[in-house]
């Protein structure tokens, strides 16, 4: 049942290099992106892989459904195809188009090939149209799937990115939060501020929520969770840069921080260094005349 | 069976945990410490679990047990070393050990302990003649 037809094969089979010839030509003609990324050979490359693979495939008798192992091969290629595509700025048409562009030469072949029966022509055609229409949508979705890997990895680097932790001074670390702390960004907070206790040896650490746009109890629970972590590894936090309003929301909704907090990071940053037993101190300024 | 040494460090008691801790080595630990606590009439408790991989809440619970009884004893035990991942896994268990100081490392605790003792015998000198 819907096994590919055998006058597809064997006209594929015996017109392999020139089915190569024809599509190359037809692309450099009309896919100008495409040709003017790859190059010639780049080009050329591409397509005999992909016939190369199609023949193989059609020679193991396979059903039309390309996820059957006969297509493995196949697929990987539409795949590499793809996900080059995705990462060079193709549209998922772009992609889906190259995949189309081999019937034009096919049928070409095949019409020539057959011309004698229409009813062996039209079978033929439909075989073929069964296998590259489904590949040309799983171009797409492969492409769709790299476009979102590439978004994901984005999203981690930006993630990694917001969330600096400084070294102010000896022993002190300073981790300015900016912009809403969820589960992950808690989670990705926590653990490069304890990286980073161990790596300059902090004994007090600074956390300042002037960024933070609100406060409920779920970020309340990740900064509790982050203080008790930062403790444990034997040092201390300093809560600051608590807005009016946010103080006001942390009263109303009855959160229990149990840590010491100041209004601004000055404020922090001078109760940090009388902990850590260090001082700093005016001098007069000499003016050079 | 393996054990868990105990080394004498100035006033303090130095442990230091460099393998697995199962729940009878835990045990173990537990009672020799306060034995040798009474013997040595030590100040402070130093804990160091830097080698340990995995902290389970049983042995959290022995942490807090030691640590009590050598508040008993007239000791400060002091936690050090911890793991950033071993931290981030006790947080999340709801494990905070409160009541036990911690530190980054032994230096660190040894510190600590100093700076107590050192209160303590202010307290004496000052008192009067």
């Amino acid at each position: 049942m819907n096994a590919t037809e055998p006058r597809l094969r064997d006209t594929v089979l015996q017109n392999e290099p020139r089915l190569v010839d024809l599509w190359v030509d037809g692309l450099a003609r009309s896919n100008l992106q495409r040709f003017g990324h790859l190059g010639a050979n780049g080009l050329r490359q591409q397509c005999l892989r992909f016939v190369d693979e199609f023949t193989s495939a059609l020679e193991q008798e396979p059903r039309a459904n390309i996820h059957e192992p006969e297509f493995d091969n196949l697929r990987d290629i539409v795949e590499e195809i793809s996900r080059l595509d995705a990462t060079q700025g193709f549209s998922p048409s772009d992609t889906a188009l190259f995949v189309y562009s081999f019937k034009e030469p096919l049928f070409a072949v095949l019409k020539e090939e057959l011309a004698g029966s229409s009813e062996e022509l039209i079978s033929a055609v439909k075989s073929a149209s069964r296998i590259l229409d489904r590949l040309g949508l799983y171009a797409t979705e492969i492409y769709q799937k790299s476009r979102e890997d590439i978004i994901q990895r984005q999203a981690q680097e930006l993630i990694e990115l917001s969330t600096p932790v400084v070294q102010l001074w000896d022993k002190i670390l300073v981790i300015p939060i900016i912009g809403t702390l969820d589960s992950e960004r808690a989670q990705t907070v926590m653990e490069s501020l304890l990286d980073r206790i161990v790596e300059f040896r902090a004994e007090i650490v600074i956390i300042d929520i002037t960024g933070v746009p609100t406060v409920d109890t779920l970020v309340a629970q990740h900064l509790v969770k982050t203080i008790s972590a930062a403790r444990l590894m034997g040092a201390d936090c300093i809560l600051s840069g608590i807005r009016p309003q946010i103080a006001q929301t942390i009263v109303h909704l009855g959160l229990q921080i149990d840590v010491t907090s100041k209004a601004t990071m000055a404020d922090a940053f001078a109760l940090a260094l009388r902990r850590t037993g260090q001082k700093m101190q005016r001098t007069p300024v000499r003016r050079e005349s | 069976m393996e054990e868990i040494p105990i080394i004498k460090l100035g006033r303090s008691l130095l442990v230091s945990i460099q393998i697995d801790m199962h729940d009878r080595l835990a045990v173990a630990l537990e009672d020799e410490l306060s034995e040798k606590l009474v013997e040595t009439g030590a100040k402070g408790v130093i804990i160091d679990i830097s080698g340990l991989d995995v902290v389970d809440s049983f042995v959290g619970r022995t942490l807090a047990n030691i640590a009590g009884t050598a508040r008993v004893l007239d000791a400060q035990t002091v936690v050090v070393g911890m793991r950033p991942q071993v931290a981030i896994t006790l947080v999340e268990l709801g494990l905070t050990l409160p009541g036990i100081k911690t530190a980054l490392d032994v230096e660190r605790g040894l510190a600590i302990v100093n700076a107590t003792q050192g209160e303590t015998a202010d307290t004496i000198q000052r008192g009067p003649s």
